[in-house]
């Protein structure tokens, strides 16, 4: 079979994978997104309890290998009566494991932010609490879309290793395919190629975003 | 508007401030009134920004009392962001909010402080922008501005507040020097309007012309105070005379 017939034969199968790829990634990215600010928020502004816990969870998240957390929740879990889908698990653990790498964009974006926009935002009468949330995380939500977006890219580049637990997404469709037919070479060539794609066009949409987040004549020297 | 020139407004008794062995303020005290502009001098690191950060709660004194409108602001049960609503302040390097427009700068205190409707907010908003003639920059961005039109929008986002005081932080000094005169011209026209002002700056022409009385600080302590007439002409410590003669020398004035 020529490389394009075969191609043409495995596609449903691999889109079929790629769109639960693409569920895991944006589901976990988005989990991610909100753990790691309030992450970052506790570990700049909280208490001494909450910043050690939120150093805590970004050292353990960040000092592991993902495929030993994805192991933990998938296996781990039920021994303690809890059973979930390999999707979920794979959902799970790298929602858990990306907001430890986005905290630490955040914490990098926040920081860079000059501690007079704090002081000014104090001296017309916000709350603490209400800087952050007008002025603070708006700045720092453009500072750090460069750094957030290879953040994105990995997640889903790093979605792969949830096939490990059986979780049914791209790799794990190739996988499948590939010991049916044996032509390991050319599934897992189209299999990076549809990868490939899908980060090139990512990347393009970030690159819009940052345009459009653009503050006019503002020059970030960060990031 | 004429503004009686009597009843005391801010009094500022006994500060003191330390960081860590370093002693900022060593015992400050003196008042002012409503309507009046007092300009307080001295070398850096006398503690000037210091004594106007202490007054609106942006650092806490180890001793030492703020009384603004007979309410003591340095009680520890005071609600600190809500006298800081009363309070404007002007800082040197303007720290207007750079995602935000002008309009926005001004108006983000009215709307989420003082949850005005947005309607009314950018109405007041505009007016003020139309003091310290920026109304038709108010789209644009902090960083489109020049140093001279962010201050004049900071000012307008102090007054927004419509608060019973401000205090101006050097002001001027990170301006060029052709944008300092229209800075001064805002604040000139705000204490002739009856505005109470506290200013730390080192603009003689402005301190002679317009406030009433000069506060000379110098390493924790107020070494003099008194009208510019006084202060200019016949300084009666030696201390103050040398930093006026070296200020001159410095400005040429």
């Amino acid at each position: 079979m020529g490389f394009f017939k075969l191609t043409e034969e495995i596609m449903p199968y691999l889109l079929e994978g790629t769109v639960v790829t693409l569920q895991l990634t944006a589901i976990a990215i988005s989990i991610g997104f909100v753990i790691g600010i309030s992450l970052a928020l506790g570990r700049l502004y909280g208490n001494s309890p909450i910043r050690a816990f939120c150093r805590g969870y970004i050292q353990f998240f960040r000092g592991t290998p993902l495929l030993v957390q994805l192991f933990i929740v998938y296996y781990g879990l039920p021994r303690y009566g809890i059973k979930i889908s390999s999707f979920l698990a794979a959902l799970i653990g790298l929602g858990l494991n990306s907001a430890a790498y986005q905290a630490e964009y955040f914490r990098g974006a926040i920081q860079s932010i000059d501690e007079g926009q704090m002081m000014a935002a104090r001296a017309i009468g916000m709350s603490k609490f209400k800087a952050i949330l007008n002025i603070i995380i708006p700045q720092a939500l453009r500072i750090v879309i460069p750094s957030w977006s290879n953040e994105l890219i990995y997640t889903l580049k790093y979605s792969s290793v949830a096939y490990m637990i059986g979780a049914p997404e791209l790799m794990a469709q190739a996988k499948f395919v590939a010991a049916e037919n044996f032509r390991y070479f050319e599934v897992f060539l189209v299999t990076a190629f549809i990868y490939l794609v899908i980060v090139v066009i990512l990347s393009r949409l970030l690159d819009l975003l940052e345009k459009m987040a653009k503050i006019p004549g503002l020059q970030f020297f960060q990031g | 508007m004429v503004m009686e020139k009597n009843e005391l407004l801010l009094k500022v008794e006994n500060l003191h401030k330390s960081y860590g062995k370093e002693s900022v303020l060593r015992g400050v005290s003196f008042e002012l009134k409503k309507g009046e502009t007092k300009v307080i001098i001295g070398p850096s690191g006398t503690g000037k920004t210091t004594l106007l950060r202490c007054i609106n709660g942006l650092t806490r004194p180890d001793k030492g009392c703020v009384w603004l409108d007979g309410v003591e602001v340095t009680h520890p049960g005071v609600k600190i962001d809500h006298v800081r609503q009363t309070i404007g302040m002007v800082f040197q390097n303007f720290n207007l909010f750079t995602h935000l427009t002008a309009l926005d700068n001004v108006r983000i205190g009215l709307t989420k402080v003082k949850k005005f409707p947005k309607k009314t907010a950018t109405e007041i908003a505009m007016a003020m922008l139309e003091k310290v003639g920026l109304a038709e920059k108010a789209h644009c961005y902090p960083a489109q501005l020049s140093g001279g039109q962010q201050q004049r929008v900071s000012i307008a986002r102090a007054l927004a507040m419509n608060p019973k005081l401000i205090l101006f932080d050097e002001p001027t000094s990170a301006l060029d020097p052709e944008l300092i005169g229209e800075v001064l011209q805002v604040m000139r026209n705000l204490a002739e309007s009856g505005m109470t002002m506290l200013v730390v700056s080192h603009e003689m022409g402005f301190a002679r012309s317009v406030c009433d009385e000069i506060i000379f600080l110098e390493k924790g302590v107020i070494v003099e105070q008194g009208p510019p007439e006084v202060i200019f002409i016949c300084p009666r410590n030696p201390r103050t005379r040398e930093f006026l003669y070296k200020i001159s020398e410095l400005y040429g004035e």
